[in-house]
């Protein structure tokens, strides 16, 4: 082998640099134990690299004392750091999850509290309707009353008749006002296909003129009807007439008949 | 043979052999990873993390690959690449590629530098650029012949006779300081 030309070939400066094959490695690594002018020759090279890189160097700025001390514990400082970034990335993780968890339940409460609110609303409008009606309802009640106690009103009791004797009713009547209130509490609720016809009377001779039916008796709650009555009307008489009312009253069905006083 | 002795030991885990061979590269590893990273706080620093890499790795260095400062000098030079490769440090240096070692005497005021300029400077007084260039990419960037015949746009069979002349010629320049 031709040491000196194997050396010119430049090969060894790039074994230096460290940037040849394995197996190139390995044949300069026996070349060098085999030939002295070969390993001179890589030492002379390195030292060259040595030397640009000395002169390139800052310095050392720890003592090899110190950096005895990072390596013993080194190690665990190492490994303890990367335990607490993954047990950071953990606490990331469990955090974000806790984080949509917490999210979820807010919505669910949120969605719970607005239909919460939907009901009590639909029960306040409901309660609100039900003081309404009661206010109506008290108001038609103090009318009522107010009519009942006028000053001009007449009050008649008609009494029960053969065909029902326990019946009886009161009639309020306002001859000012041509109106009068029957008061049919104390009638029997008609039979299906039946109404209570209202009859003013002229006694003699006797005449009866209708004054109108009490319709949907049943339904009705206080059981006063308010009906028209232009008539000089000396008694008035209830009778039980087919549904739709008749022209004339049935007296077989008279069930209370009570005479206007003189007044 | 007492280097061989000594690598022979460090790789057996003797702190006093590792003394020894961090007393005889420390200076030259801290300024190859100067040579890449332009910065002396930060050259300094890695250094120290490269040292006690190579102390980990002890038993992995193989005599037969290659010469222990080729080793710790590969090392060194990937760890300092990939300083510059970090993001933080691609913001704070641009246009690094483009700098070569020789910029460590340009880009900094002399009387506050750690480096020994004036020695470095007259290491390199002579040389041409292509021998900065080609010194810089096989030896402080760990360029494959191929690679640096790429970068430098020279024939690959050129890349091992230039650098030979060039390390020639520092050898001489050495002999003069």
């Amino acid at each position: 082998m031709d040491v000196q030309k194997y050396i010119a070939s430049g090969i060894l400066e790039l074994y230096v640099a460290g940037i040849l094959s394995d197996k190139e490695n390995l044949e300069i690594a026996n070349y060098a134990k085999e030939y002295p002018e070969i390993k001179k020759e890589i030492e002379a090279i390195e030292a060259s690299i040595l030397t640009l890189s000395k002169k390139a160097s800052p310095g050392v700025s720890y003592t090899f004392q110190s950096l005895m001390d990072r390596i013993n514990k080194g190690g665990k400082v190492i490994s303890m750091n990367k335990r607490s970034s993954s047990a950071m990335t953990y606490i990331g993780w469990a955090a974000s999850l806790l984080l949509a968890i917490g999210l979820f339940f807010m919505y669910q409460q949120n969605q719970e509290l607005k239909s919460n609110i939907e009901v009590v609303e639909q029960q306040n409008t409901s309660l609100e309707q039900q003081i309404a009606d009661t206010d109506s309802s008290l108001e038609k009640t103090q009318e009522l009353l107010n009519t009942i106690r006028d000053k001009d009103i007449n009050v008649i009791a008609l009494g029960g008749q053969t065909v029902s004797p326990t019946s009886y009713a009161k009639a309020y009547w306002n001859k000012k006002e041509e109106k009068v209130y029957i008061d049919a509490k104390g009638l029997p609720e008609p039979p299906d296909g039946f109404v209570y016809q209202v009859w003013s009377l002229k006694l003699s001779p006797l005449t009866p003129t209708s004054m109108g039916l009490l319709e949907d008796f049943t339904t009705d709650e206080n059981k006063v009807f308010a009906l028209n009555n232009p008539n000089e009307s000396e008694a008035f008489g209830i009778t039980l007439e087919p549904a739709g009312g008749s022209e004339s009253p049935t007296l077989e069905q008279l069930y209370t008949l009570g005479v206007v006083s003189a007044s | 043979m007492q280097l061989d002795l000594l690598v022979e030991q460090f790789r057996k885990k003797d702190p006093n052999a590792f003394k020894t061979l961090h007393e005889m590269y420390a200076d030259n590893i801290c300024g190859v990873i100067n040579t890449i990273v332009k910065d002396d706080g930060v050259a300094q620093e890695i250094c120290q993390d490269v040292f006690i890499k190579i102390w980990n790795n002890a038993e992995s260095y193989n005599s037969s690959k290659g010469r222990f400062f080729t080793w710790i000098l590969n090392i060194a030079r990937n760890a300092a690449i990939d300083e510059i490769r970090s993001k933080t440090y691609k913001n704070q240096k641009k246009n690094l590629s483009a700098d070569y070692f020789v910029g460590i005497l340009e880009s900094r005021e002399e009387e506050h530098m750690a480096v020994d300029t004036k020695g470095l400077r007259k290491l390199v007084k002579n040389l041409k650029e292509k021998c900065v260039q080609i010194i810089e990419l096989l030896y402080f960037r760990g360029y494959t012949q191929k690679d640096a015949a790429e970068e430098l746009n020279i024939p690959i069979g050129t890349v091992k006779t230039r650098n030979r002349s060039c390390i020639s010629q520092l050898r001489e320049n050495m002999e003069s300081i």
